[in-house]
């Protein structure tokens, strides 16, 4: 079933656009990859869907229904998280309270959810009262992603999450997205790791100067030499 | 000497009840409010204008708790003047500062937009009051005890510290324990993720001025009970606000409890040595020595 | 009112105007053009003025010193109070810049609103300075003895007049030359790659520092033309509010702007004078406080509907920019 759908966006700032007539397609319970050159407009893209960014043409639906422009606080409770590339804990508080506004707009009893996403990420169950300025740059990510997760969102929108971790780390991390996605989040990964993230890809579109320029499955973008040659470092 | 240490502590928790409230809407909303002190006058006439008008006029008894200065009719003006400086403060929010945000003004704006702000109430206080010395209760006599160390203290000075710290602790509990305080401190900390984790950070805008209002007016009143009132009073806090602010790191409401016992002590024990009207040179070069040595205040990253 | 007498009129207005035109000048060097957000200027105000009274005056002798204290009495010339008030301002000016510059654009707001309190507050409490409260009087006027003393306004209004005009030219050249662009450029956040901190620091320090002597020559301006200051004169309301105003009524970044709105301002603050005439006398007293509110207000209005101002900003600063 579809789920989200970016038809033919076109979104700039005063003067020049950064996407033009852009169309990504999200399926239920589908990682959808989408990987391209720097300035290709692969945040943008994400921006826009959040309603960050206010796109000048093009619908964006979730389950058919309009999304297009609406506020960010709107966006989110209908059931769209997205994690920031940067910036993306509030550092001065702790763990725990991180996750708690991620719940902010729930007004049911959420403490199971919390305990779903510590055992996802049992590090952060550990030390659930430090503040998250204190984490490693892995840990932060983590709870930049369960902070996003607690709404129990349809689509999760991933900013480059292995930006700016460790070599180390940032098998871990994909394999925590495996799990959170095995949970039944679908979602929107932009990464510049585009090998990493085309594995675990069911479909990935490719991007390139704010135009769509190919999308298939994962696999089928893998052993595209094209792709390989430009954005797979060979 | 240990005796304007203690005047010291008692005027930096008057000083400090605003400079929390300052704090937080530098924190929270991202600007110099420079009608804070103004805030802290329009509370203490708001509560004179209870104490002396609505309550005499309605027949509350004007009487005084024992050895203290103030009776039943001031137990109801503080709650009613801090409500009604924090619908002050939001209402100068809904009709100026939204509408400088909504068209992306520059924080110069806003703090020249709050400059005009502490104009305009200043005048209006003066218009409606005049600008002389005036009283909760003219013609009181204030005995002082006198407690060990040869410290004479009066015992309205010891409720007003209890207040304070009451003040305080109130708002310590509803910042790290409530849902709204914990959304407050999360906007302060990072306001586009508050946004995007789906906190209306308008409403928290609210609130900060609400309780930033709430608290000046508390301390404009307390000052009021302990020294006197005065239009320009606010004004005359204004520096001592701002470095109690800095000191204490802006946006750090525990910070700027310090940093305002750290500026009262210093202005009461400063009369030891300097006339008394300069108690306000001696907040501001405080303010400038920390801004040399160390701007980002006690608490804040280096 | 004769026709004298409205001509006399007009002329205190056209030097009173004329001097707070000097100010927007200098503000506008450094909040139209630069962006640094000096809301202290009654204390350059006030130290311009006393700065250029102690260097015209003499030092009290005689029966005099007993009732008139002050620590410097030059006796010079005119010309010699305004370069002075100009120096000592500009020196002020860079002092408070070091602490503030570098850190936010608040920050020098409220380090030059406290020395601006503070000065009063030395003026008024330190007698051996300036004779604290009371003041100077008895300031020499330029060209005294040139014409009938009842006409003499006219003197001090050219003299005024040509003041600022030699200002607003300066100004104009100094903001047109390469000095100038890169000040808008500091200003805009628009820094080249080439510029260091310690470069956009010095920058900023020029232009605070040229303003404030700007301002400086204003108070002076003023100390001549009232004859007599003291501390009160200096308060945040006449020194530094009204100021801004009529910068940002006129339109900063512009100097035709700064000087437009000085005058339209004053124009209002002495319309409003005549509006609060016809208050009951009970509000008689309070009306300047009325007069201010309706100022502030007026700010509020321009800052929300017309924050540009009435001629908005000159977008042309160099020949080489079309």
């Amino acid at each position: 079933m579809i789920l989200l759908k970016i038809e033919d966006v076109t979104v700039g700032y005063t003067e020049i656009d950064i996407l033009h007539n852009v169309t990504v397609t999200v399926r239920s319970g589908e990682i959808v990859s989408v990987i391209g050159p720097n300035g290709a407009g692969k945040s943008t893209l994400l921006k826009t869907v959040f309603g960050i960014l206010k796109p000048r043409n093009g619908n964006i639906t979730l389950k058919e229904k309009h999304i297009t422009g609406l506020r960010p606080d709107r966006i989110v409770r209908k059931g769209i998280s997205y994690v920031p590339q940067v910036e993306n804990v509030f550092s001065s508080m702790t763990i725990q309270e991180n996750l708690e506004m991620g719940a902010f707009i729930r007004r049911d009893d959420y403490s199971q959810r919390l305990e779903e996403v510590f055992d996802l990420f049992p590090v952060l169950r550990e030390r659930k009262k430090q503040k998250a300025g204190h984490l490693s740059g892995g840990q932060r990510q983590m709870v930049a992603m369960g902070r996003a997760l607690m709404l129990d969102p349809q689509v999760l929108l991933l900013d480059e999450p292995s930006a700016g971790l460790a070599p180390v780390l940032v098998s871990g991390i994909f394999e925590k997205i495996r799990e959170v996605n095995a949970t039944g989040v679908a979602m929107i990964i932009v990464e510049q790791n585009a090998k990493e993230a085309l594995k675990m890809a069911h479909h990935g579109y490719v991007l390139a100067m704010g135009r769509n320029v190919l999308d298939d499955t994962g696999e089928a973008l893998l052993a595209n030499d094209e792709v390989g040659r430009l954005y797979l470092g060979g | 000497m240990a005796e304007l240490i203690v005047y010291g502590i008692v005027l930096g928790g008057i000083i400090a009840l605003g400079a929390i409230g300052l704090s937080l809407v530098y924190g929270i909303i991202g600007f110099a409010n420079f009608a804070h002190g103004e805030f802290m006058t329009a509370g203490a006439y708001l509560a004179l204008f209870m104490v002396t008008g609505v309550f005499s006029w309605i027949g509350i008894p004007d009487n005084t708790f024992g050895i203290l200065s103030f009776g039943w009719r001031m137990v109801f003006a503080f709650p009613f003047s801090m409500a009604g400086v924090a619908f002050l403060a939001i209402f100068f929010d809904r009709v100026l500062y939204r509408k400088l945000r909504a068209k992306n003004s520059g924080p110069v704006m806003f703090a020249m937009s709050s400059l005009g702000t502490s104009f305009i109430i200043r005048m209006i206080i003066i218009i409606v009051w005049g600008s002389d010395y005036l009283f909760y209760r003219p013609g009181l006599m204030r005995p002082a005890l006198e407690v060990p160390l040869g410290i004479k203290i009066r015992p309205d000075q010891i409720v007003i510290l209890f207040i304070v710290f009451l003040l305080v602790g109130l708002l310590h509990v509803f910042l790290q324990d409530t849902k709204m305080g914990k959304a407050m401190r999360a906007t302060a900390d990072n306001m586009e993720l508050a946004l995007i984790s789906g906190i209306n950070t308008e409403r928290i805008i609210i609130w900060t001025w609400g309780i930033g209002g709430a608290l000046a007016a508390a301390g404009g009143i307390l000052y009021g009970i302990d020294v006197q009132l005065h239009a320009r009073m606010g004004w005359h806090f204004l520096i001592p606000l701002f470095a109690a602010t800095i000191l204490g790191s802006i946006g750090n409401i525990y910070g700027a409890l310090v940093g305002g016992f750290a500026i009262g002590i210093a202005q009461q024990v400063s009369t030891a040595f300097l006339l008394p009207t300069y108690k306000l040179a001696v907040a501001f070069v405080i303010m400038i020595l920390i801004l040399l040595i160390r701007p980002q205040g006690i608490f804040g990253k280096g | 009112m004769e026709i004298g007498g409205i001509i006399a009129y007009l002329v205190s207005f056209a030097i009173m105007a004329g001097i707070y035109a000097v100010f927007c000048l200098g503000l506008n060097i450094q909040w139209g053009y630069t962006g640094l957000f000096n809301i202290g200027i009654a204390g350059f105000f006030c130290v311009g003025a006393y700065t250029s009274a102690m260097i015209t005056t003499p030092k009290p002798t005689g029966i005099y010193a007993h009732y008139v204290h002050q620590i410097l009495g030059l006796n010079l010339p005119f010309v010699f109070g305004l370069v002075g008030a100009a120096i000592v301002c500009g020196i002020i000016a860079f002092l408070i810049g070091i602490p503030t510059l570098r850190l936010g654009e608040d920050y020098l707001a409220i380090a030059t609103l406290g020395i601006a309190e503070t000065f009063r507050l030395i003026f008024n409490n330190e007698y051996w300075l300036a004779n604290g409260p009371r003041g100077l009087i008895g300031l020499p006027q330029p060209l005294q003895g040139l014409v009938d003393p009842k006409s003499y306004n006219y003197v001090y209004l050219i003299i005024v007049v040509i003041v600022m005009v030699v200002v607003y030219l300066l100004i104009e050249r100094a903001i047109r030359s390469p000095w100038g662009r890169v000040l808008r450029a500091v200003r805009e956040d628009e820094i080249s790659a080439s510029m260091s901190g310690k470069d956009i620091f010095n920058f900023k320090m020029q232009a605070l520092v040229f303003g404030s002597m700007v301002m400086g020559v204003g108070g002076a301006l003023y100390a001549h033309y009232t004859i007599a200051i003291s501390p009160e004169a200096f308060t945040p309301l006449y020194g530094t509010f009204i100021i801004w105003v009529m910068l940002m009524a006129g339109g900063s970044g512009n100097n035709k702007g700064a000087i437009l709105g000085a005058y339209a301002i004053w124009a209002v603050w002495i319309g409003t004078k005549f509006m609060t005439d016809f208050l009951p006398y009970t509000l008689k007293a309070r009306a300047p406080f009325i007069r201010f509110l309706l100022i502030g207000i007026l700010l509020e209005l321009i800052l929300i509907y017309r924050p540009q101002g009435l001629l908005g900003e000159e977008k042309k600063v160099s020949k080489l920019i079309e």
